[in-house]
């Protein structure tokens, strides 16, 4: 679990070798490289996910998706977390 | 961390997914090991076994549900002539594979082509940290089996192998131990709880961790939960104090389940009992069939009242425990799990109660060559028939 800081300014995606499949509570994700499972645990952490490719930052993928601005800080720390993990990358890394 | 969650995630677990998390696959009775613990009561191959083509369309299945990976087992998966075909397929097919094997037959060859395969985990069994602790239960030779494949394996450049280990209370002061092995190989620990299922039912009562003992693996599990594996299946101790990492409940029939070697969906890898069989995959239409409609699956995703630990202030850490090691105990499944740290096991386990007869065995019937030791050192019970009035009688022996 990292506690560093999430950059909202950078451009994400998913990682190539990451798998999603949605659920009622959110998704899951599976990562075939580290054979590492996570669970998203919200619908809308799902729609930021699935609007990162598309948006310039993360934090605009987080408006896209509906997230309130007092959400946000918890919403980084999803992120983090799924960053600490290797399911999300920066889209300028591979 | 999660501002406007459905239910929190046990609770939508315990409701039951559309198609589980990951699964466990035995794919074959036939093993050339003999542990007198195995969960499968593994030994001689079923005729009825899966065909290849079966078992590709089985994986065709978990693909288009979207289950991740399998946890594939045995017996000894290996001993399958089509074995690393079907690991392959199902790679090519997005299913990963752990697959669990005693290392027999994990050659350097062989090594060396499973660290060019990607999305495959290979877990060996060790259940000692030392051939004297671990051939106990494995029977002889098997350490240096396994240490031979580890070698094997760290040689040809697999990286991180898992250690599976089967806590007893031979192996519970051997934790640095592994940690140490799986240091040395490059690999990571993964313990799980024994379960009194298989085989296991004969020699739980004399493998099962002691009381004590547990309160020093859950202090153990919470210093190093970040560097061994668990397959999530201590939840039964997260009633001493915080939970530990990782889900605390009982996944059968929600999200996770077993599939046998003839193709029989059970709820979970550790109740291969008729009593917890929700159909077969040929028989009933297919694997997406049974997991969604099987009656059995419905009853385990209905709301559980909690039953005779419902009164527990520690009912929402442990969630009642597990169910299979209740009932191949002859425990009641709604009341406490018989190594309850609270203390209501031992109770339970002293009331009067009836072991449930077997539904399966592929044991080999003959000792194979590198049998363990383990069960020639009970004596057979006597029949409830015998009438000489000594039948019953042991003298002391000094051992």
């Amino acid at each position: 679990m990292s506690t560093d800081a999430f950059d909202l300014e950078a451009a994400w995606r998913l990682h190539p070798q990451v798998a999603v499949r949605p659920e009622r509570f959110g998704a899951l994700l599976y990562h075939f490289g580290t054979r590492r499972l996570s669970f998203v645990k919200t619908p809308r952490l799902l729609a930021v996910l699935e609007s990162l490719p598309a948006a310039a930052t993360a934090r605009d993928a987080c408006t896209a998706a509906g997230v309130p601005a007092p959400e946000l800080p918890a919403y980084a720390r999803a992120l983090a977390t799924l960053a600490a993990s290797s399911m999300i990358c920066e889209r300028s890394a591979a | 961390m999660s501002p406007t969650a459905v239910l929190p995630l046990v609770q939508e677990f315990e409701l039951g997914l559309d198609a589980p998390i990951c699964l466990t696959w035995e794919l074959t009775y036939a093993c050339n090991l003999a542990c007198v613990h195995c969960l499968s009561s593994s030994g001689r191959r079923d005729p009825r076994e899966l065909t290849t083509a079966q078992c590709e369309a089985v994986i065709d299945e978990l693909e288009r549900m979207q289950v991740f990976y399998v946890n594939v087992g045995g017996g000894e998966p290996t001993i399958r002539p089509d074995f690393w075909h079907l690991l392959d397929y199902a790679v090519a097919h997005r299913v990963g594979v752990k697959f669990s094997t005693n290392g027999s037959r994990l050659t350097p060859d062989r090594a060396r082509r499973l660290a060019a395969t990607d999305y495959v985990d290979v877990q060996i069994s060790l259940d000692g940290a030392t051939a004297e602790v671990n051939d106990y239960v494995r029977g002889p030779g098997s350490f240096d089996t396994a240490v031979g494949a580890l070698e094997n394996l760290a040689t040809a450049g697999f990286r991180d192998a898992k250690i599976s280990v089967v806590c007893t209370r031979h192996n519970l002061d051997q934790l640095d131990e592994f940690l140490a092995l799986a240091d040395r190989y490059g690999a990571t620990l993964r313990l799980t709880r024994l379960r009194p299922s298989g085989r296991g039912a004969d020699t739980w009562d004399e493998l099962h961790p002691r009381p004590e003992q547990q309160r020093v693996l859950y202090d153990w599990l919470v210093t190093h939960g970040d560097r061994v594996l668990t397959g999530d299946s201590f939840f039964h101790l997260s009633a001493f104090g915080a939970p530990l990492p990782g889900l605390n409940l009982c996944g059968a029939g929600r999200v996770v389940c077993l599939i046998d070697p003839v193709g029989d969906v059970y709820a979970c890898p550790f109740a291969i009992h008729d009593r917890f069989r929700a159909g077969n995959l040929l028989a009933d239409g297919g694997f997406a069939q049974v997991w969604r409609h099987s009656p059995l699956f419905a009853q385990l995703r209905a709301p559980q009242t909690g039953g005779a630990c419902a009164s527990c202030s520690f009912y929402d850490s442990c969630r009642g425990g597990c169910m299979a090691a209740k009932f191949f105990t002859g425990l009641p499944l709604d009341g406490p799990d018989p190594e309850c740290v609270q203390g209501h096991g031992e109770p339970a386990l002293a009331r009067e109660r009836t072991v449930p007869a077997a539904s399966q065995d592929h044991s080999r019937p003959v000792a194979a060559r590198k049998q363990p030791v383990l069960l020639q050192l009970g004596r057979p019970p006597v029949s409830a028939c015998a009438e000489n009035p000594l039948a019953d009688f042991r003298p002391e022996v000094p051992r």
